[in-house]
């Protein structure tokens, strides 16, 4: 087992390595961030200062070999745009989306697996149409449509809830809907093939040769075996989630990492960038590892 | 039991009928022939009618039956008629799309089947180099393609296409590693059938249904990718145009014209629902085992 | 007349396919007493299992429908009762096992769970139910079973699982066990043990027995009465040594006809010469397991050597390894005097001509999205100097012709064919290099008994035509009995005896030899009786 999550971290370590170099080097490609923080009219004395504080001016290399340098250290730099160390304004805004995503696909998981399975009971039948159908619908639809429309009926016209912000638990009910939609959708879809696979296996039939009643079959003999291709779902949308909610978060002005990698890249706060990306990388790699032993505590045949 | 039946008469023929079988698949694909048709000739017989201003019927609303028909589904903060701008949108929505997932379905999966048959280093290396692009963020690329090249049409084909190759690869690859130790292979390999023969004769012809599924899926997924990156403004810029911007061109006048966004999202959605419907049919139309559902239409019992 | 404890009356099932509506079984009637036991006889398509499953209530209603007939239990019409009333009589008077035990148990939950669960189901408290299991594992033999409990079914061997399903059947007690082919897919000394162990427990619960099976030798070995059934309808019943002394329908007469091992051993012929293929010291392992441990033998030209072996034994590794679908990890193998094992990728190509395979499950071996045309000529297409293209579509009719197919099939799909066809079609593609000797890999072990001495028929005829010579692999003696010359025995990676046809089966001199020629059934049950006693007396039963 020891050897296993040994073996991943050094994949993954790799993998993180090259996604670091050509991160810094793509993103210094966008420019010069000079030209956005300073005024227009700012004199050049007032550029190479800042180029100088900020360490613009060396050739790339040396850029690169301080920035590694100091990752060694766990120093992400700091800020241009808030002078404050990137890796807190990422790890706050980190925060905010996990949540996000956690509460998102828990409400997810279990609708879905619920939902999925009785429909997968009665192929056919009119449960399994309807679900089959506003499943379909969720997972084709754009969320920020989703998110506009919501606000112009919930927020605007019913008044029921507020249009963005983090006060109150009210104001995580549209973000979450609307993320909810289009995971859900998908991860029912799959829920659904698969349990009619394990619905008709060959271990549900002894259990019904037993004379084991409806419920148990479904959910527990079926269940379990079905979810082995789930989890690799939800872990992926999972990871879209923690990657990019960019667009809820925007509408919804939720302070989550997405938000903050955009504006990063739009105001070329390259600092952040990098903190964001490694640390959504690791995150990542965290679900994945996760991922993984979940597969080994369902499947006994699974084995590290 | 045996079968005796000499082949069905046409390919074509055949597909229709199976479409016919699922109303709702058969549905779905009209309309994306309706779709297709409005993306190949809209802009031909539109272009004018969509970018003529008209300032006196600035947000006009919908379904006024006094005007023409081409204001049906009102108009946007210029006066341009929406519903042939929708027409003549679809073009660029569907040709980013349709390029994108055409990019990374061929690239992913040559990647995919060289990395299933090879084994050994070359997989490997095949393997990580999917997993960097899956851990790239897809903004951050499509912003670089905005500032350091123009934003063309072509540009956001190839950023899209590079992230989506991983699906591609990834599918294939898991393809060809449980294929390859079908008997079938096995006998050809004691033919002594090259490599090339065995994975393009016999391995791909398996492997492809799977992969044009969810080519059908990604399409979708893609299309969705254009609309955020659009909305968010580092997708398609201006006078170009898209659904996807449509949508975020309509966001400042939610509240007293929500038709200016709301058309183009129901657009999106019934696109990408029709996909995903063929795409549930392809699953089944295309596998020989599976086919007997839409052949009989219910469950079958041995 | 008191009731019967099970009886079919007259029931009709029904399935709706694509192809149209298909009768699974038409006014079948059969009946089971405690105590005795019924075996069904059928092959494949019969609709043998049709009425198991209709008493089991497993059929799915939408496209199988029960047209006519009754199922009395003690009396009472099963098909009358509520779907509560049926789920209470699973599995609580009537049980069923199935052919595949690795399938039928659920691979995430402990062995003891599953069988705990029979009793919880039916209302037994948890504690007393795993006591109980605890106390069927031992009654049915699996080692060590408290720690066995705890165990997954893939952790256990195929015998030992279609024991533990045996003991979940039997928890709760039933009147009635249904045993759906239940030897089928295991090995010939393991399945003489299963099947001892049903008797055993049978005369200890006097319970009924249902048994479905397609072998003759389960039949002979276990039932008291036989019904044989073909395409849906029952054409024979009675007393099973009765049917099988004195068949009165002609299917029956058939059945009995094919059945393996009973025709005349072919004559030793002297095979002077240089051998066609000798193989010394050949072995195969993968990390520490050694699948093949150093074999030696030879197959002279025109010679039908048959390698006989249960699971594990290495006949299949061996088959892989001299068509270098494996890379052997030692030893030769000289055919026409050159080293297989050591051959180069070019020479090895030419070699492709002189060796061909048959594979077992021609279902699997056949793309199914080549035609039959495609599939026998892209031998020449790999091998261009073999026939000019203009030629391809005769030479196809041609083959087809001598495997007694029609030349007109060659526009078909697989699946558009029965298992027998497409083994012929195989067949047909393995011939179509031309090559010198075939390996024969399980080639018959798929397919209906009937269908089997056909082939083999189909085999030999083309032997004696084309002068091939044959490495037959099977699991069974009986079948190489009268279509080999030499015979091999393996187990666990070594040869144990070889010799001729009529040293082995005459005279076998190692004791494994013996055990495998004791545990392989006889369709005719007086032999099959004598066997047993000799069996017991000899204590081979508990080894």
């Amino acid at each position: 087992m020891k050897k296993f999550i040994g073996k991943r971290a050094i994949a993954s370590a790799i993998s993180l390595v090259g996604l670091v170099i050509l991160v810094f080097f793509l993103s210094r490609l966008t420019g010069d961030p000079t030209d956005l923080y300073l005024p227009v009219d700012a004199s050049m004395q007032a550029r190479e200062q800042f180029r100088e504080i900020n360490g613009l001016n060396d050739p790339l290399m040396v850029q690169f070999g301080r920035y590694v340098a100091d990752l060694a250290v766990l120093d992400f730099g700091n800020s241009i745009r808030r002078s404050r160390p990137a890796i807190d304004v990422v790890l706050e805004g980190f925060a905010w989306t996990l949540w996000l995503a956690c509460v998102t696909m828990l409400l997810v998981t279990f609708a879905a697996i619920v939902i999925g399975s009785l429909a997968a009971f009665r192929v056919g039948g009119v449960f399994d149409r309807i679900a089959t159908f506003f499943s379909l619908i969720g997972a084709s639809a754009p969320d920020f449509w989703i998110a506009i429309v919501a606000i112009v009926v919930f927020a605007v016209n019913l008044r029921w809830l507020p249009t963005s912000g983090t006060g109150t638990i009210w104001h995580w009910v549209l973000p979450v809907s609307v993320l909810f939609i289009r995971p859900f959708g998908l991860i029912l879809q799959v829920v659904r093939g698969s349990m009619i696979g394990v619905l008709s296996s060959a271990y549900v039939k002894t259990a019904r040769a037993k004379g084991v009643r409806n419920r148990p079959i479904i959910f527990v003999h079926g269940l379990r075996n079905g979810m082995l291709p789930v989890i690799t779902v939800i872990g992926d949308q999972a990871a879209g989630i923690l990657n990019g909610a960019v667009v809820v978060e925007t509408i919804f002005g939720f302070p989550g990492i997405g938000k903050l990698m955009i504006d990063s890249i739009l105001q070329r706060d390259f600092n952040v960038v990098l903190a964001a990306i490694m640390v959504s990388a690791l995150a990542i790699f965290l679900m994945n590892l996760l991922i993984d032993l979940a597969y080994a505590l369902l499947d006994p045949r699974i084995r590290y | 039991m045996t079968h005796t039946g000499a082949r069905p008469k046409s390919g074509l023929a055949t597909v229709i009928g199976l479409l016919w079988r699922d109303k709702f698949a058969f549905c779905a694909a009209l309309f994306l022939l309706v779709v297709i048709g409005c993306a190949l000739i809209g802009p031909l017989l539109l272009e004018d009618a969509a970018t003529k201003q008209n300032l006196r019927g600035r947000n006009a609303p919908p379904f006024d039956m006094e005007r023409d028909w081409e204001f049906f589904f009102g108009a946007d903060a210029l006066g341009r008629p929406l519903l042939v701008r929708i027409i003549v949108a679809a073009q660029n929505t569907m040709m980013i799309a349709a390029g994108a997932v055409f990019f990374s379905a061929l690239i992913g999966s040559t990647l995919g089947l060289a990395a299933g048959w090879l084994k050994g280093r070359a997989s490997q290396v095949i393997l990580r180099l999917g997993d960097v692009i899956m851990s790239f963020p897809s903004l951050l690329l499509a912003v670089i393609v905005l500032y350091m090249l123009d934003p063309s049409v072509f540009n956001i084909i190839i950023v899209l296409a590079i992230t989506r190759i991983p699906v591609y690869l990834r599918t294939a690859r898991a393809e060809v590693l449980e294929v390859r130790e079908r008997m079938f292979v096995q006998a050809a390999r004691v033919m002594g059938a090259s490599d090339l023969r065995i994975v393009f004769r016999h391995i791909l012809p398996v492997v492809l249904p799977t992969l044009l599924t969810i080519a059908t899926l990604d399409f979708a997924f893609v299309m969705l990718a254009e609309s955020s990156l659009s909305f968010l403004g580092i997708g398609i810029q201006p006078p170009e145009i898209t659904w996807g911007l449509m949508v975020a061109q309509g966001r400042p006048y939610l509240t007293n014209a929500w038709w200016l966004s709301f058309w183009p999202g129901l657009a999106i959605i019934l696109t990408t629902l029709s996909l995903n419907l063929l795409s549930n049919w392809m699953r089944i139309a295309l596998d020989p085992v599976q086919r007997w559902r839409l052949e009989m239409g219910g469950r079958k019992n041995d | 007349m008191t009731d019967h404890l099970l009886e079919v009356c007259d029931l009709s099932v029904e399935f709706h396919t694509a192809g149209g509506t298909v009768k699974a079984v038409q006014d079948v009637s059969w009946h089971l007493d405690r105590g005795e036991t019924l075996a069904i006889l059928g092959e494949s398509g019969s609709g043998k299992s049709v009425s198991a499953a209709a008493i089991m209530n497993l059929i799915d209603m939408p496209p199988g429908k029960i047209t006519s007939g009754r199922i009395l239990l003690n009396g009472k019409d099963m098909l009358k009762m509520t779907a509560e009333e049926r789920r209470g009589i699973n599995g609580a008077k009537i049980a069923m096992i199935f052919q595949d035990p690795l399938a039928h148990l659920n691979p995430v939950y402990t062995v003891g769970w599953q069988i705990a669960e029979m009793m919880t189901t039916h209302g037994t408290p948890g504690p007393e139910a795993r006591e109980r299991a605890l106390a069927l594992l031992e009654r049915v033999g699996i080692p060590q079973p408290a720690e066995a409990m705890a165990k997954y079914p893939h952790q256990f061997s195929g015998g030992q699982r279609q024991r533990l399903m045996i003991a979940m059947a039997l928890a709760f007690k039933p009147d009635i066990l249904i045993a759906d082919e239940p030897t089928t897919a295991l090995d010939v000394t393991v399945q003489a043990q299963v099947l001892a162990l049903l008797e055993e427990l049978q005369a200890e619960t006097g319970m009924g027995l249902l048994l479905i099976t397609h072998d003759l030798g389960v039949v002979a070995e276990i039932a008291d009465r036989v019904v044989v059934m073909n395409s849906g309808r029952i054409v024979e019943t009675g007393n099973a040594a009765e049917v099988y002394r004195n068949p009165q329908h002609p299917y029956t007469k058939k059945l009995i006809g094919a059945a393996p091992g009973k025709g005349a051993m072919p004559a030793e012929r002297d095979r002077g010469g240089e051998p066609l293929l000798r193989v010394e010291r050949l072995s195969k392992h993968y990390g520490a397991f050694h699948a093949l441990k150093g074999v030696s033998f030879t197959i002279m030209p025109g010679e039908t050597v048959a390698v006989v072996g249960e699971s594990g034994s290495g006949k299949s590794t061996l088959a892989r390894a001299l068509l270098r679908l494996e890379e052997p990890s030692g030893g030769q193998a000289f055919y026409k005097g050159r080293d297989l094992v050591t051959m180069a990728p070019r020479d090895l190509f030419g070699l492709r001509r002189e060796i061909q395979m048959v594979f077992q499950d021609p279902t699997q071996s056949l793309n199914p999205r080549m035609s039959v045309y495609q599939l026998i000529s892209e031998a020449w297409a790999i091998h261009p100097e073999i026939l000019p293209r203009g030629q391809w579509r005769e030479r196809v009719a041609e083959l087809l012709t001598k495997v007694g197919l029609s030349p007109d099939m060659a526009q078909r799909y697989p699946h558009q064919f029965s298992g027998g066809q497409r083994q012929r079609i195989a067949i047909a593609r393995a011939l179509a290099l031309e090559p010198r000797l075939i390996v024969c890999d399980e080639a018959v072990s798929a397919l209906d008994v009937s269908i089997q001495a056909q082939v083999i028929a189909l085999l030999e005829g083309l032997r004696r035509e084309f002068g091939l010579s044959y490495l037959f692999i099977a699991h069974d003696l009986p079948v190489v009995r009268d279509f080999a010359d030499r015979v091999i025995v393996m187990k666990e990676g070594e040869i144990v005896e070889k010799g001729t046809v009529r040293q082995i089966f005459e005279a076998p001199r190692k004791p494994y030899t013996r055990a495998l020629l004791a545990a392989s059934l006889d369709p005719d049950p007086e032999v099959q009786a004598r066997r047993r006693e000799a069996r017991l007396a000899e204590g081979l039963l508990t080894a």
